[in-house]
Protein backbone atom coordinates (compact mmCIF):
# COMPACT_ATOMS: atom_id res chain seq x y z
CA UNK A 1 0.00 0.00 0.00
CA UNK A 2 2.64 2.47 0.92
CA UNK A 3 4.76 1.59 -2.66
CA UNK A 4 1.22 2.31 -4.33
CA UNK A 5 1.20 5.94 -2.31
CA UNK A 6 4.87 6.71 -2.64
CA UNK A 7 4.33 5.71 -6.33
CA UNK A 8 1.55 8.00 -7.44
CA UNK A 9 3.10 10.55 -5.28
CA UNK A 10 6.28 10.39 -7.53
CA UNK A 11 3.79 10.82 -9.93
CA UNK A 12 2.04 13.51 -9.35
CA UNK A 13 5.40 15.27 -8.83
CA UNK A 14 6.64 14.26 -12.01
CA UNK A 15 3.54 15.27 -13.61
CA UNK A 16 3.79 18.55 -11.80
CA UNK A 17 7.46 19.57 -13.14
CA UNK A 18 6.38 18.31 -16.85
CA UNK A 19 3.67 20.22 -16.66
CA UNK A 20 5.12 23.34 -14.83
CA UNK A 21 4.80 26.52 -17.23
CA UNK A 22 8.07 28.30 -17.45
CA UNK A 23 7.79 31.92 -18.59
CA UNK A 24 11.04 32.97 -20.22
CA UNK A 25 13.50 32.28 -21.98
CA UNK A 26 16.82 31.30 -19.26
CA UNK A 27 20.26 31.10 -20.08
CA UNK A 28 21.66 27.84 -18.26
CA UNK A 29 25.36 28.71 -18.15
CA UNK A 30 26.50 32.27 -16.76
CA UNK A 31 28.13 33.97 -19.67
CA UNK A 32 30.44 36.56 -17.54
CA UNK A 33 33.37 34.75 -17.13
CA UNK A 34 33.93 34.21 -20.54
CA UNK A 35 32.64 37.98 -21.95
CA UNK A 36 35.24 39.04 -19.13
CA UNK A 37 37.72 37.59 -20.77
CA UNK A 38 36.75 38.47 -23.97
CA UNK A 39 36.43 42.45 -23.44
CA UNK A 40 39.09 43.05 -20.87
CA UNK A 41 41.78 40.15 -21.41
CA UNK A 42 43.35 39.07 -17.59
CA UNK A 43 42.84 42.69 -16.31
CA UNK A 44 41.45 42.36 -13.03
CA UNK A 45 38.04 44.27 -11.83
CA UNK A 46 36.74 44.82 -8.91
CA UNK A 47 33.63 43.80 -8.63
CA UNK A 48 30.15 45.46 -6.51
CA UNK A 49 32.24 49.13 -6.86
CA UNK A 50 29.03 50.85 -5.28
CA UNK A 51 31.53 53.28 -3.53
CA UNK A 52 31.88 54.63 -6.86
CA UNK A 53 29.23 54.13 -9.21
CA UNK A 54 26.01 53.23 -9.41
CA UNK A 55 23.64 51.38 -12.15
CA UNK A 56 19.72 51.74 -12.12
CA UNK A 57 17.61 49.79 -14.51
CA UNK A 58 14.29 47.98 -14.49
CA UNK A 59 13.99 45.30 -12.44
CA UNK A 60 11.60 43.89 -15.46
CA UNK A 61 11.96 45.16 -18.87
CA UNK A 62 8.33 46.61 -19.62
CA UNK A 63 8.95 47.06 -23.48
CA UNK A 64 11.55 44.58 -24.55
CA UNK A 65 12.54 47.02 -27.10
CA UNK A 66 13.35 50.11 -24.67
CA UNK A 67 14.58 49.33 -21.12
CA UNK A 68 16.23 52.35 -19.67
CA UNK A 69 19.62 51.87 -18.06
CA UNK A 70 21.46 54.69 -16.31
CA UNK A 71 25.22 55.08 -14.35
CA UNK A 72 25.79 57.50 -11.67
CA UNK A 73 29.24 58.17 -10.00
CA UNK A 74 29.07 58.78 -6.65
CA UNK A 75 32.99 60.24 -7.10
CA UNK A 76 33.51 63.80 -8.55
CA UNK A 77 36.04 63.75 -11.71
CA UNK A 78 39.30 65.74 -10.85
CA UNK A 79 42.03 66.23 -13.29
CA UNK A 80 43.64 63.28 -11.56
CA UNK A 81 41.20 61.08 -10.74
CA UNK A 82 38.61 60.53 -13.16
CA UNK A 83 36.54 57.30 -14.82
CA UNK A 84 38.04 57.84 -18.62
CA UNK A 85 35.17 54.84 -19.96
CA UNK A 86 32.27 53.26 -18.90
CA UNK A 87 31.46 50.08 -20.93
CA UNK A 88 28.52 48.68 -20.81
CA UNK A 89 27.53 44.69 -21.15
CA UNK A 90 24.57 43.02 -21.15
CA UNK A 91 25.17 39.50 -20.61
CA UNK A 92 22.41 37.33 -22.27
CA UNK A 93 21.94 39.85 -25.53
CA UNK A 94 23.01 39.10 -28.95
CA UNK A 95 26.21 40.89 -29.44
CA UNK A 96 26.70 41.77 -25.32
CA UNK A 97 28.95 44.72 -25.46
CA UNK A 98 26.83 47.41 -25.47
CA UNK A 99 28.60 50.65 -25.82
CA UNK A 100 31.40 52.08 -24.34
CA UNK A 101 30.98 55.88 -23.14
CA UNK A 102 34.53 57.92 -23.17
CA UNK A 103 33.77 60.54 -20.79
CA UNK A 104 35.70 64.17 -20.39
CA UNK A 105 37.47 65.04 -16.82
CA UNK A 106 35.48 68.26 -16.55
CA UNK A 107 31.79 66.33 -16.76
CA UNK A 108 31.61 67.12 -12.58
CA UNK A 109 29.72 63.87 -11.52
CA UNK A 110 28.72 61.28 -14.04
CA UNK A 111 25.26 60.72 -14.70
CA UNK A 112 24.32 58.93 -17.94
CA UNK A 113 21.48 57.02 -19.54
CA UNK A 114 20.65 55.25 -22.67
CA UNK A 115 17.81 53.02 -23.47
CA UNK A 116 19.06 49.25 -24.60
CA UNK A 117 17.03 46.20 -26.06
CA UNK A 118 16.91 43.19 -23.54
CA UNK A 119 14.45 40.33 -24.37
CA UNK A 120 15.64 37.76 -21.88
CA UNK A 121 16.90 37.55 -18.63
CA UNK A 122 20.44 39.04 -18.14
CA UNK A 123 22.47 40.77 -15.94
CA UNK A 124 23.09 44.37 -17.36
CA UNK A 125 26.29 45.54 -16.20
CA UNK A 126 28.30 48.72 -16.29
CA UNK A 127 32.30 48.63 -16.19
CA UNK A 128 34.13 52.20 -15.18
CA UNK A 129 37.69 52.43 -16.25
CA UNK A 130 39.63 55.21 -14.11
CA UNK A 131 42.78 57.32 -15.91
CA UNK A 132 44.84 54.87 -13.91
CA UNK A 133 43.24 51.87 -16.25
CA UNK A 134 41.93 49.92 -12.79
CA UNK A 135 38.32 48.76 -13.62
CA UNK A 136 35.38 48.69 -11.25
CA UNK A 137 32.03 47.55 -12.19
CA UNK A 138 28.43 47.43 -10.65
CA UNK A 139 25.58 45.21 -12.32
CA UNK A 140 22.13 44.56 -12.13
CA UNK A 141 19.77 41.56 -12.94
CA UNK A 142 16.93 42.51 -15.19
CA UNK A 143 14.00 39.97 -15.80
CA UNK A 144 12.25 39.74 -19.43
CA UNK A 145 9.31 41.29 -20.34
CA UNK A 146 5.99 38.85 -20.49
CA UNK A 147 3.80 38.15 -23.37
CA UNK A 148 4.52 39.59 -26.72
CA UNK A 149 6.86 42.16 -26.55
CA UNK A 150 9.54 41.51 -29.23
CA UNK A 151 12.54 43.70 -29.27
CA UNK A 152 11.56 44.49 -33.13
CA UNK A 153 10.63 48.28 -33.74
CA UNK A 154 6.92 49.01 -33.76
CA UNK A 155 7.02 51.28 -36.87
CA UNK A 156 9.52 50.61 -39.54
CA UNK A 157 7.66 53.11 -41.84
CA UNK A 158 7.72 56.11 -39.20
CA UNK A 159 11.43 55.47 -37.99
CA UNK A 160 12.95 55.04 -41.64
CA UNK A 161 10.69 58.23 -42.71
CA UNK A 162 12.11 60.69 -39.66
CA UNK A 163 16.04 59.01 -40.06
CA UNK A 164 18.54 61.21 -39.01
CA UNK A 165 16.10 63.76 -37.42
CA UNK A 166 17.69 65.27 -34.01
CA UNK A 167 16.79 66.76 -31.02
CA UNK A 168 18.53 68.39 -27.92
CA UNK A 169 16.57 68.99 -25.22
CA UNK A 170 17.36 70.57 -21.51
CA UNK A 171 16.38 73.55 -19.70
CA UNK A 172 17.80 77.11 -20.03
CA UNK A 173 21.18 76.57 -18.05
CA UNK A 174 22.92 78.44 -15.20
CA UNK A 175 26.53 78.84 -15.97
CA UNK A 176 28.79 76.92 -13.50
CA UNK A 177 25.89 74.90 -12.36
CA UNK A 178 25.57 71.16 -13.80
CA UNK A 179 22.59 71.06 -16.34
CA UNK A 180 20.67 67.67 -17.56
CA UNK A 181 20.83 67.77 -21.31
CA UNK A 182 18.99 64.67 -23.79
CA UNK A 183 20.44 64.14 -27.37
CA UNK A 184 17.95 61.78 -29.29
CA UNK A 185 18.28 61.05 -32.95
CA UNK A 186 15.95 59.35 -34.87
CA UNK A 187 16.89 55.97 -36.50
CA UNK A 188 15.51 52.39 -37.29
CA UNK A 189 18.83 51.04 -35.32
CA UNK A 190 18.12 47.51 -37.78
CA UNK A 191 20.09 44.89 -35.78
CA UNK A 192 20.81 42.34 -38.63
CA UNK A 193 19.02 39.51 -36.94
CA UNK A 194 15.92 39.92 -38.56
CA UNK A 195 15.14 37.57 -41.18
CA UNK A 196 13.28 38.44 -44.26
CA UNK A 197 11.05 35.53 -45.65
CA UNK A 198 10.72 36.69 -48.80
CA UNK A 199 13.64 36.99 -49.79
CA UNK A 200 15.69 34.44 -47.58
CA UNK A 201 17.66 37.11 -46.22
CA UNK A 202 18.95 39.06 -43.49
CA UNK A 203 17.83 42.54 -43.01
CA UNK A 204 21.49 44.47 -44.06
CA UNK A 205 22.16 45.69 -40.45
CA UNK A 206 22.22 49.84 -40.32
CA UNK A 207 22.43 51.23 -37.08
CA UNK A 208 24.18 54.46 -34.98
CA UNK A 209 28.14 53.53 -34.46
CA UNK A 210 28.93 57.02 -32.70
CA UNK A 211 27.26 59.22 -30.41
CA UNK A 212 29.51 62.47 -30.25
CA UNK A 213 28.93 65.55 -27.83
CA UNK A 214 31.00 68.30 -27.83
CA UNK A 215 30.69 71.66 -26.22
CA UNK A 216 32.89 74.72 -27.76
CA UNK A 217 34.76 71.77 -29.75
CA UNK A 218 35.20 69.98 -26.91
CA UNK A 219 34.64 66.74 -25.91
CA UNK A 220 32.08 65.91 -23.35
CA UNK A 221 30.91 62.40 -24.14
CA UNK A 222 31.64 60.23 -27.00
CA UNK A 223 30.01 56.60 -26.92
CA UNK A 224 30.88 53.77 -29.32
CA UNK A 225 27.26 52.17 -29.51
CA UNK A 226 26.58 48.27 -30.48
CA UNK A 227 23.34 46.66 -31.90
CA UNK A 228 21.89 46.33 -28.02
CA UNK A 229 20.98 49.89 -28.38
CA UNK A 230 17.37 50.89 -28.93
CA UNK A 231 15.40 52.40 -31.97
CA UNK A 232 15.84 56.21 -31.60
CA UNK A 233 18.84 56.30 -29.95
CA UNK A 234 19.10 58.74 -26.46
CA UNK A 235 21.69 59.99 -24.32
CA UNK A 236 20.64 61.68 -21.41
CA UNK A 237 23.91 63.21 -19.36
CA UNK A 238 24.46 66.24 -16.97
CA UNK A 239 27.44 68.52 -17.46
CA UNK A 240 28.51 71.80 -16.05
CA UNK A 241 28.48 74.51 -19.05
CA UNK A 242 31.73 77.13 -17.80
CA UNK A 243 30.79 79.22 -19.84
CA UNK A 244 28.09 80.54 -23.10
CA UNK A 245 29.03 78.44 -25.84
CA UNK A 246 27.47 75.59 -28.28
CA UNK A 247 26.52 71.85 -27.46
CA UNK A 248 27.43 70.37 -30.28
CA UNK A 249 25.68 66.40 -31.18
CA UNK A 250 28.07 63.79 -34.04
CA UNK A 251 26.11 61.60 -35.02
CA UNK A 252 27.42 58.60 -37.56
CA UNK A 253 25.59 55.02 -38.57
CA UNK A 254 26.81 51.83 -39.83
CA UNK A 255 26.29 53.16 -43.24
CA UNK A 256 28.68 56.11 -43.14
CA UNK A 257 25.78 58.42 -43.09
CA UNK A 258 26.60 61.40 -40.85
CA UNK A 259 23.86 63.57 -38.81
CA UNK A 260 24.26 66.67 -36.75
CA UNK A 261 22.64 69.72 -34.51
CA UNK A 262 23.61 72.25 -32.22
CA UNK A 263 22.22 74.59 -29.38
CA UNK A 264 23.25 77.78 -28.47
CA UNK A 265 23.51 78.27 -24.82
CA UNK B 1 -5.21 5.97 4.10
CA UNK B 2 -8.14 6.07 1.25
CA UNK B 3 -8.57 9.56 1.62
CA UNK B 4 -5.14 10.47 1.28
CA UNK B 5 -4.56 8.54 -1.91
CA UNK B 6 -8.08 10.47 -2.73
CA UNK B 7 -6.36 13.74 -2.46
CA UNK B 8 -2.89 12.32 -4.16
CA UNK B 9 -4.88 11.89 -7.38
CA UNK B 10 -6.84 15.00 -7.35
CA UNK B 11 -3.47 16.44 -7.32
CA UNK B 12 -2.30 14.30 -9.77
CA UNK B 13 -5.23 15.29 -11.97
CA UNK B 14 -5.34 18.93 -11.54
CA UNK B 15 -1.49 19.22 -12.19
CA UNK B 16 -1.72 16.90 -15.06
CA UNK B 17 -4.23 18.23 -17.22
CA UNK B 18 -4.84 21.78 -18.92
CA UNK B 19 -7.91 23.80 -18.38
CA UNK B 20 -8.97 22.75 -21.78
CA UNK B 21 -9.24 19.18 -23.34
CA UNK B 22 -12.58 18.60 -24.75
CA UNK B 23 -13.91 21.27 -23.70
CA UNK B 24 -13.46 24.61 -25.87
CA UNK B 25 -16.59 26.66 -25.51
CA UNK B 26 -17.82 28.50 -28.60
CA UNK B 27 -20.75 30.77 -28.12
CA UNK B 28 -22.76 32.11 -31.45
CA UNK B 29 -22.75 35.92 -31.65
CA UNK B 30 -25.51 36.36 -33.69
CA UNK B 31 -26.81 34.46 -37.02
CA UNK B 32 -23.50 32.65 -37.79
CA UNK B 33 -21.35 34.01 -35.95
CA UNK B 34 -18.76 32.18 -33.58
CA UNK B 35 -16.35 33.12 -31.15
CA UNK B 36 -14.31 31.77 -28.41
CA UNK B 37 -13.43 34.22 -25.36
CA UNK B 38 -9.93 33.88 -24.64
CA UNK B 39 -8.93 34.08 -20.57
CA UNK B 40 -7.64 37.14 -19.14
CA UNK B 41 -4.31 35.62 -18.44
CA UNK B 42 -0.69 35.69 -19.82
CA UNK B 43 0.05 32.65 -22.23
CA UNK B 44 1.09 29.47 -20.23
CA UNK B 45 1.34 26.09 -21.37
CA UNK B 46 -1.78 25.11 -19.06
CA UNK B 47 -4.14 27.45 -20.58
CA UNK B 48 -2.57 26.22 -24.29
CA UNK B 49 -2.21 30.06 -24.93
CA UNK B 50 -5.68 30.71 -25.34
CA UNK B 51 -5.73 34.33 -24.13
CA UNK B 52 -7.45 36.01 -27.16
CA UNK B 53 -11.02 35.99 -28.84
CA UNK B 54 -10.80 33.51 -31.98
CA UNK B 55 -13.81 32.53 -34.03
CA UNK B 56 -15.28 32.02 -37.26
CA UNK B 57 -18.19 32.71 -39.74
CA UNK B 58 -20.41 30.50 -41.65
CA UNK B 59 -21.48 31.31 -45.38
CA UNK B 60 -23.56 29.15 -47.59
CA UNK B 61 -20.50 28.06 -49.57
CA UNK B 62 -17.83 27.73 -47.41
CA UNK B 63 -16.21 29.32 -43.94
CA UNK B 64 -13.89 32.10 -42.91
CA UNK B 65 -11.62 31.80 -39.51
CA UNK B 66 -10.86 35.03 -37.72
CA UNK B 67 -7.89 34.60 -35.42
CA UNK B 68 -6.52 31.16 -34.91
CA UNK B 69 -5.49 30.96 -31.56
CA UNK B 70 -2.31 30.99 -29.53
CA UNK B 71 -1.35 27.19 -30.29
CA UNK B 72 -1.28 24.79 -32.66
CA UNK B 73 -3.20 22.65 -29.94
CA UNK B 74 -5.47 25.78 -29.84
CA UNK B 75 -5.89 25.95 -33.38
CA UNK B 76 -6.73 22.46 -33.67
CA UNK B 77 -9.47 22.55 -31.22
CA UNK B 78 -10.54 25.83 -33.08
CA UNK B 79 -11.24 23.31 -36.15
CA UNK B 80 -12.74 20.85 -34.45
CA UNK B 81 -15.71 23.53 -33.24
CA UNK B 82 -15.83 24.13 -36.52
CA UNK B 83 -16.77 20.73 -37.73
CA UNK B 84 -19.20 20.30 -34.84
CA UNK B 85 -21.02 23.37 -36.69
CA UNK B 86 -20.82 22.66 -40.72
CA UNK B 87 -18.59 20.34 -42.96
CA UNK B 88 -18.66 23.55 -45.45
CA UNK B 89 -14.96 23.91 -45.80
CA UNK B 90 -12.60 26.55 -44.40
CA UNK B 91 -12.06 28.89 -47.43
CA UNK B 92 -10.17 32.27 -45.47
CA UNK B 93 -8.03 32.40 -42.40
CA UNK B 94 -7.50 36.28 -41.79
CA UNK B 95 -5.09 36.93 -38.55
CA UNK B 96 -5.84 40.36 -37.68
CA UNK B 97 -2.01 41.22 -36.01
CA UNK B 98 0.84 39.34 -35.57
CA UNK B 99 0.84 38.48 -31.98
CA UNK B 100 1.06 34.68 -31.27
CA UNK B 101 -2.71 34.34 -29.24
CA UNK B 102 -4.36 35.68 -32.86
CA UNK B 103 -1.80 33.35 -34.97
CA UNK B 104 0.11 30.10 -33.93
CA UNK B 105 -3.00 28.52 -34.47
CA UNK B 106 -2.90 28.82 -38.32
CA UNK B 107 -1.22 24.99 -39.01
CA UNK B 108 -4.12 23.83 -37.87
CA UNK B 109 -6.22 24.96 -41.21
CA UNK B 110 -3.15 24.12 -43.70
CA UNK B 111 -5.06 20.42 -44.42
CA UNK B 112 -7.96 23.07 -45.75
CA UNK B 113 -5.49 24.65 -47.86
CA UNK B 114 -7.29 28.03 -47.39
CA UNK B 115 -6.71 31.54 -48.82
CA UNK B 116 -4.37 33.06 -45.57
CA UNK B 117 -5.63 37.07 -45.22
CA UNK B 118 -3.33 39.60 -43.56
CA UNK B 119 -2.82 43.08 -43.90
CA UNK B 120 -0.23 44.33 -46.49
CA UNK B 121 2.78 44.88 -43.81
CA UNK B 122 2.21 41.62 -42.09
CA UNK B 123 5.09 39.71 -43.82
CA UNK B 124 7.43 42.32 -42.61
CA UNK B 125 6.34 42.46 -39.23
CA UNK B 126 5.98 38.40 -39.11
CA UNK B 127 9.58 38.32 -40.34
CA UNK B 128 10.97 40.62 -37.79
CA UNK B 129 9.44 38.83 -34.98
CA UNK B 130 9.53 34.91 -36.03
CA UNK B 131 12.42 34.08 -34.56
CA UNK B 132 12.08 36.11 -31.12
CA UNK B 133 8.41 34.30 -30.63
CA UNK B 134 9.67 30.81 -31.47
CA UNK B 135 12.55 31.13 -28.66
CA UNK B 136 10.49 32.63 -26.29
CA UNK B 137 6.85 30.61 -26.74
CA UNK B 138 8.51 27.31 -27.41
CA UNK B 139 9.33 27.54 -23.44
CA UNK B 140 6.29 29.47 -22.28
CA UNK B 141 3.78 27.23 -24.02
CA UNK B 142 5.95 23.63 -23.64
CA UNK B 143 3.78 21.11 -25.03
CA UNK B 144 1.20 22.88 -26.64
CA UNK B 145 3.71 24.90 -28.90
CA UNK B 146 4.51 21.31 -31.00
CA UNK B 147 3.35 21.59 -34.51
CA UNK B 148 2.54 25.65 -34.49
CA UNK B 149 4.63 26.82 -37.58
CA UNK B 150 4.80 30.67 -38.63
CA UNK B 151 2.36 31.02 -42.20
CA UNK B 152 3.09 34.30 -43.81
CA UNK B 153 -0.58 35.50 -45.81
CA UNK B 154 -1.16 34.29 -48.80
CA UNK B 155 -3.36 37.25 -49.56
CA UNK B 156 -2.62 40.86 -48.61
CA UNK B 157 -5.01 43.78 -47.80
CA UNK B 158 -3.63 47.40 -48.55
CA UNK B 159 -4.95 50.73 -46.18
CA UNK B 160 -5.81 51.66 -49.19
CA UNK B 161 -8.28 49.22 -50.75
CA UNK B 162 -10.52 47.41 -48.69
CA UNK B 163 -11.40 43.77 -49.86
CA UNK B 164 -14.40 42.36 -50.06
CA UNK B 165 -15.11 38.22 -50.55
CA UNK B 166 -18.00 36.10 -50.52
CA UNK B 167 -18.19 32.98 -48.32
CA UNK B 168 -21.90 31.90 -50.05
CA UNK B 169 -24.46 34.62 -49.75
CA UNK B 170 -22.59 36.43 -47.01
CA UNK B 171 -19.97 38.84 -48.49
CA UNK B 172 -17.53 40.02 -45.77
CA UNK B 173 -14.94 42.89 -46.09
CA UNK B 174 -11.41 43.22 -44.69
CA UNK B 175 -9.99 46.99 -43.61
CA UNK B 176 -6.53 47.46 -43.03
CA UNK B 177 -5.85 50.37 -40.99
CA UNK B 178 -2.71 52.70 -40.27
CA UNK B 179 -0.55 52.15 -37.67
CA UNK B 180 -2.74 51.59 -34.33
CA UNK B 181 -2.35 48.70 -32.21
CA UNK B 182 0.24 47.41 -34.41
CA UNK B 183 1.78 48.71 -37.60
CA UNK B 184 -0.49 46.02 -40.02
CA UNK B 185 -4.28 45.71 -37.66
CA UNK B 186 -7.38 44.54 -40.21
CA UNK B 187 -10.92 44.31 -39.14
CA UNK B 188 -13.38 41.72 -41.01
CA UNK B 189 -16.81 42.87 -41.00
CA UNK B 190 -20.03 40.70 -41.85
CA UNK B 191 -22.14 42.82 -44.00
CA UNK B 192 -25.38 40.97 -43.74
CA UNK B 193 -25.20 41.18 -39.59
CA UNK B 194 -23.47 44.56 -39.25
CA UNK B 195 -20.64 42.15 -37.14
CA UNK B 196 -17.35 43.66 -36.54
CA UNK B 197 -14.20 41.82 -35.68
CA UNK B 198 -11.89 45.00 -34.51
CA UNK B 199 -9.27 42.30 -33.29
CA UNK B 200 -6.78 44.15 -30.87
CA UNK B 201 -8.07 47.43 -32.34
CA UNK B 202 -10.46 46.79 -28.90
CA UNK B 203 -9.60 45.31 -25.58
CA UNK B 204 -12.64 45.06 -22.88
CA UNK B 205 -11.75 44.42 -19.19
CA UNK B 206 -8.02 43.62 -20.33
CA UNK B 207 -5.71 46.11 -20.39
CA UNK B 208 -5.08 47.35 -23.49
CA UNK B 209 -1.40 46.77 -25.30
CA UNK B 210 0.18 48.92 -27.12
CA UNK B 211 2.66 47.79 -29.84
CA UNK B 212 1.85 50.53 -32.50
CA UNK B 213 1.61 54.11 -32.07
CA UNK B 214 -0.49 55.59 -29.33
CA UNK B 215 -1.92 58.84 -31.65
CA UNK B 216 -2.35 56.31 -34.34
CA UNK B 217 -4.27 54.21 -32.24
CA UNK B 218 -6.67 57.01 -30.75
CA UNK B 219 -7.29 58.04 -34.11
CA UNK B 220 -8.71 54.60 -35.06
CA UNK B 221 -10.63 54.69 -32.16
CA UNK B 222 -12.50 57.76 -32.44
CA UNK B 223 -12.94 56.20 -36.74
CA UNK B 224 -14.25 52.87 -35.15
CA UNK B 225 -16.81 54.69 -32.83
CA UNK B 226 -19.00 56.03 -36.23
CA UNK B 227 -19.61 53.21 -37.82
CA UNK B 228 -22.66 51.59 -37.90
CA UNK B 229 -21.90 48.13 -36.47
CA UNK B 230 -24.70 46.02 -34.53
CA UNK B 231 -22.45 43.29 -32.98
CA UNK B 232 -18.68 43.62 -31.98
CA UNK B 233 -16.14 40.97 -31.09
CA UNK B 234 -12.91 42.45 -29.75
CA UNK B 235 -9.40 40.51 -29.67
CA UNK B 236 -10.21 40.14 -25.72
CA UNK B 237 -12.94 40.40 -23.63
CA UNK B 238 -16.34 39.91 -24.26
CA UNK B 239 -18.72 40.03 -27.25
CA UNK B 240 -22.26 41.32 -28.45
CA UNK B 241 -23.98 44.12 -28.94
CA UNK B 242 -24.33 45.87 -25.94
CA UNK B 243 -20.93 46.00 -23.90
CA UNK B 244 -18.41 47.31 -26.82
CA UNK B 245 -19.45 50.76 -26.67
CA UNK B 246 -18.54 51.51 -23.56
CA UNK B 247 -15.68 49.44 -23.61
CA UNK B 248 -14.35 51.55 -26.63
CA UNK B 249 -14.87 54.78 -24.64
CA UNK B 250 -13.18 53.24 -21.84
CA UNK B 251 -9.97 52.56 -24.13
CA UNK B 252 -10.32 56.16 -25.00
CA UNK B 253 -10.42 57.40 -22.07
CA UNK B 254 -7.11 55.05 -21.04
CA UNK B 255 -5.04 56.21 -23.83
CA UNK B 256 -5.93 59.87 -23.67
CA UNK B 257 -5.07 59.91 -19.76
CA UNK B 258 -1.75 58.32 -21.04
CA UNK B 259 -1.06 61.02 -23.37
CA UNK B 260 -1.70 63.91 -21.49
CA UNK B 261 0.05 62.55 -18.62
CA UNK B 262 3.06 61.79 -20.69
CA UNK B 263 3.00 65.23 -22.57
CA UNK B 264 3.30 67.17 -19.60
CA UNK B 265 6.26 64.96 -18.17
CA UNK B 266 8.62 65.37 -21.39
CA UNK B 267 7.68 68.77 -21.13
CA UNK B 268 8.86 69.46 -17.92
CA UNK B 269 12.23 67.26 -19.30
CA UNK B 270 10.84 64.39 -17.42
CA UNK B 271 11.85 60.54 -18.15
CA UNK B 272 10.50 57.75 -18.74
CA UNK B 273 11.04 56.42 -15.39
CA UNK B 274 9.30 58.75 -14.05
CA UNK B 275 6.62 59.14 -16.38
CA UNK B 276 5.64 55.15 -15.56
CA UNK B 277 5.46 55.66 -11.80
CA UNK B 278 3.32 58.50 -12.17
CA UNK B 279 1.26 58.50 -15.40
CA UNK B 280 -2.14 56.90 -15.02
CA UNK B 281 -2.18 54.87 -11.61
CA UNK B 282 -6.22 55.45 -11.12
CA UNK B 283 -6.78 54.01 -14.02
CA UNK B 284 -5.58 50.34 -12.30
CA UNK B 285 -8.95 49.83 -11.20
CA UNK B 286 -10.57 49.18 -14.61
CA UNK B 287 -8.03 46.64 -15.80
CA UNK B 288 -7.57 43.28 -15.64
CA UNK B 289 -3.82 42.48 -16.01
CA UNK B 290 -2.74 46.40 -15.13
CA UNK B 291 0.67 45.78 -13.48
CA UNK B 292 1.88 43.60 -16.18
CA UNK B 293 1.27 45.94 -19.04
CA UNK B 294 0.92 49.66 -17.59
CA UNK B 295 4.07 50.45 -17.45
CA UNK B 296 4.89 49.13 -20.81
CA UNK B 297 2.10 51.29 -22.54
CA UNK B 298 3.76 53.96 -20.58
CA UNK B 299 7.57 52.83 -21.72
CA UNK B 300 6.19 52.55 -25.55
CA UNK B 301 4.43 56.32 -25.56
CA UNK B 302 6.50 57.90 -24.03
CA UNK B 303 9.28 57.37 -26.47
CA UNK B 304 6.67 58.50 -29.69
CA UNK B 305 5.47 60.86 -27.75
CA UNK B 306 9.06 62.83 -28.06
CA UNK B 307 8.92 63.19 -31.06
CA UNK B 308 5.83 65.49 -31.57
Amino acid sequence: MLNRITNIFIMSITLAFMTMPTHAVTPKEPLWPSLKIEYFGDKAIRENASDLLVIEAPKRAEDAAIVPISVKSLVPQTADKYIKNIHIVIDNNPEPYSANFTLSPELGLINISTRMRIDQYTFVRAIAEMNDGSLHMVSRFVKASGGCSAPAGKDAAAALARLGKMQIRMRKPTIGKPVQAQVIVSHPNYNGLQFDQASRRYIQAHYVTNININYNDKSLISVKTGISVSEDPSIRFTFIPTETGVLKAVIKDSKNQEFSYSKEI
Amino acid sequence: MQKLLHILALLTLGLSTSSYGCNYPIKEVTSGIYYHQGLHQDASESNIGAIANVGFIVGERCVAVIDTGGSYLEGTYLRQAIKKQTDLPVCYVINTHVHPDHTFGNAAFKDDNPEFIGHEKLPAALAARQSFFAKTFKETLGKSYEGTEFIAPTLTVSTEHPLTVDLGNRPITFTAYKTSHTDHDLTVFDNKTKTLWTGDLLFIERIPVMDGSINGWLTTMEQLQTLDVDYLIPGHGVAGSDKWQQGLANQLRYFNVLRDGIRDIIADLGTIDEASKQVGLKEKQYWKLFEQYHRRNVTASFVQLEWE
